[in-house]
């Protein structure tokens, strides 16, 4: 299963619903408004880097890129990925849970 | 003209489906979306997980009457649900598991307890509801 979450964590709870409910080892993937999360040195960065260390954790480039965020800025540990990237893990993973 | 005729074989196709519920019933779509798409599911009589996180567990909260804001109460939907439930659990030759799970942690924050619902749920906690949800085939989100 691979979960994806698409709602800034600024705005919505569904990253923390992500991460309360997904088992370890389980890769998530930030996308649309989601990628806001993956930005270093806001309030939420601690959380996701220590999130990362559980998840295979990914993040849409094309998102970063439409939004003006630099993969310089990405949290290290984030895997950045382009459409191609998310279709080959939703291959290797099956089922989605998407938390909208 | 043809005059075949089509056959359609999907006996026999029965799958894990889960159906999580996360959003208030009247403000957004996605409460009722979800429902439609549960009734679907009972039709081809599939397994069936039905989940409630987070303000999803408001949309069967019990004494809902929506008389005042012109919208349909669906939440009496779910009663009908839990009904069918029951009787496909005690018919033997009916295969089709359904579940009715509100997470712990979710209704706990909102002052919520198992009472406070239309049907019968099971309650379960994050860590758990995390093993079930990963045996899924299908999940369906709203």
């Amino acid at each position: 299963m691979i979960h994806t979450v698409n709602k800034s964590p600024f705005e919505r709870n569904s990253l923390d619903s992500c991460l309360r409910l997904s088992l370890k080892g389980s890769p998530i993937l930030l996308l649309e408004d989601g990628v806001y999360a993956a930005t270093s040195g806001t309030s939420v960065s601690d959380k996701i880097a220590g999130a990362a260390k559980d998840h295979p954790m990914y993040v849409m480039g094309p998102d970063l890129q439409a939004r003006g965020i630099t993969e310089d800025e990405v949290i290290d540990g984030i895997t950045v990925v382009d459409y191609g990237g998310f279709v080959d893990l939703v291959v290797e993973h099956g089922t989605v849970q998407s938390w909208l | 003209m043809s005059d075949t005729e089509i056959e359609y074989d999907t006996e026999g196709v029965v799958k894990k489906f889960m159906y999580v519920n996360r959003k208030a019933p009247y403000g957004t779509i996605y409460a009722l979306e979800v429902l439609e798409a549960v009734l679907i599911s009972a039709a081809f009589e599939q397994h069936a997980c039905i989940v409630f996180i987070d303000d999803g567990v408001y949309q069967i909260r019990k004494g809902q009457d929506t008389a005042a804001i012109n919208m349909k109460n669906f939440s009496k939907t779910y009663g009908i649900i839990a009904m069918e439930k029951e009787d496909a659990d005690e018919d033997e030759d009916m295969d089709m598991v359904w579940r009715i799970i509100v997470e712990k942690e979710s209704i706990e924050a909102r002052g919520l307890s198992a009472d406070d619902f239309i049907v019968e749920v099971e309650v379960i906690a994050s860590a758990d509801l995390a093993e079930i949800m990963a045996e899924q085939e299908v999940v369906i989100s709203g």
